[in-house]
C-alpha cells in the first residue's frame, strides 16, 4: 500500500446539476499537484463520465440517490479517484466497457464513456453487480513537477 | 456554474451554430431541442458547429454532436465542426467522430 498524502471525500445528490460541481471539485483538489492544462482537462472529463454514468444509468436519471467520490493523492504524484453509486449495477461489465456499447435506449449516447475514462487516465477498474451499485476506480499519474512555474512567494 | 449558450447565424445557405460554455449531460439535455428546431427551420446546405468557446466537453457532448449530425442529415444538411477547443477536439478524435464529421480549423470566423 502506498502512503496517502492527502485525501478528500464528496457526497452529493444524483442530479445532473452536480456533474459540473463534481468535476470542478476534483479539479480543485488536484491543483496542489500543479497539473498541466491537459492533465486537468483529462481529470475533469474522466470524472464527468463516471459521475454522469452514476446519475444517468446507476439511478436511471430518477434524481434520487447519492453519488460518493473519494480522491486520494499518493506518493509519486499519483491520484486515485473512486466514484460510487448505490444504483442498479451492471450485469455484464466487459460488455458495458466495450467501445460504442450503450445500454441506453434514447439513441443520444455514443457508448464512449468508459473508453474516455480508460484513455484519459492510467488505470480504470469497475466493480459492479446487478442490484449492488457500481464503483469506478481511476488512477492517474501526473507528470513530474514543473519547476518553471514560479511560486509567487519566492519573488 | 457555466451554462451552455447557442448563437445562430444563417446566410448563403450556411447555418452557423456557435456553442459557448460547457457541454455535459445536463447542459446538452437543454440545448438539444432548440438546435434541432433551428436546423429544421433553416434547411441549410451546410450546418457548421463552432466549438471554439466550449471550455469543456465529455461524451454527452459527443452524443449531442452525433445526434445533431443525424438530424441534420435527415433535414438534408451536411454538418461540420469548426475550430474545436483543444479539450473538445481530444474527445472528438478519441471517439473517432472525425471519420464521419469533418473538423475544420480556420483563422477567421
Ligand atoms: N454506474 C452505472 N450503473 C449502471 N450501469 C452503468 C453504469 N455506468 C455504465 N453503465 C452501463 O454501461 C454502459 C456503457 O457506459 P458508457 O459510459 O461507456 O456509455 P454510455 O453512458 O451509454 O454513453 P456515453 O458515455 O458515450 O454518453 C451504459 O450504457 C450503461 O448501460
Ligand atoms: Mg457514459
Amino acid at each position: 500500500m502506498k502512503k496517502v498524502i492527502n485525501e478528500t471525500e464528496l457526497v452529493f445528490s444524483a442530479v445532473s446539476e452536480n456533474e459540473s460541481f463534481a468535476r470542478c471539485a476534483v479539479a480543485s483538489f488536484c491543483a496542489q499537484l500543479d497539473p498541466t492544462l491537459e492533465e486537468l482537462s483529462d481529470i475533469r472529463t474522466a470524472v464527468s463520465e463516471a459521475v454522469t454514468n452514476a446519475i444517468v444509468h446507476g439511478y436511471r436519471d430518477s434524481g434520487t440517490g447519492k453519488v460518493y467520490i473519494s480522491c486520494k493523492i499518493l506518493e509519486n504524484r499519483t491520484l486515485v479517484i473512486k466514484v460510487r453509486d448505490k444504483g442498479c449495477g451492471i450485469e455484464d461489465i466487459a460488455l458495458a466497457m466495450t467501445p460504442l456499447y450503450s445500454g441506453d435506449p434514447s439513441g443520444e449516447r455514443g457508448g464512449m464513456g468508459f473508453s474516455i475514462m480508460e484513455s484519459f487516465t492510467d488505470d480504470l477498474k469497475v466493480i459492479s453487480g446487478l442490484g449492488k451499485g457500481t464503483t469506478v476506480i481511476m488512477t492517474k499519474k501526473f507528470s513530474p513537477f514543473n519547476f518553471c512555474s514560479v511560486d509567487p512567494k519566492t519573488i | 456554474m457555466e451554462v451552455l449558450t447557442a448563437k445562430y447565424e444563417f446566410s448563403d445557405n450556411v447555418l452557423k451554430i456557435t456553442l459557448s460554455g460547457e457541454i455535459d449531460h445536463h447542459s446538452a439535455k437543454a440545448a438539444r431541442e432548440e438546435i434541432d428546431l433551428r436546423i429544421l427551420e433553416c434547411k441549410a446546405g451546410t450546418v457548421l458547429i463552432d466549438l471554439r468557446n466550449v471550455g469543456f466537453m465529455d461524451s454527452s457532448g459527443l452524443g449531442l454532436i452525433l445526434g445533431r449530425y443525424t438530424h441534420a442529415k435527415e433535414a438534408g444538411s451536411v454538418l461540420k465542426i469548426v475550430n474545436p477547443s483543444p479539450g473538445a477536439e481530444k474527445v472528438l478524435r478519441m471517439a473517432g467522430s472525425d471519420k464521419i464529421i469533418p473538423i475544420i480549423h480556420r483563422k477567421n470566423n
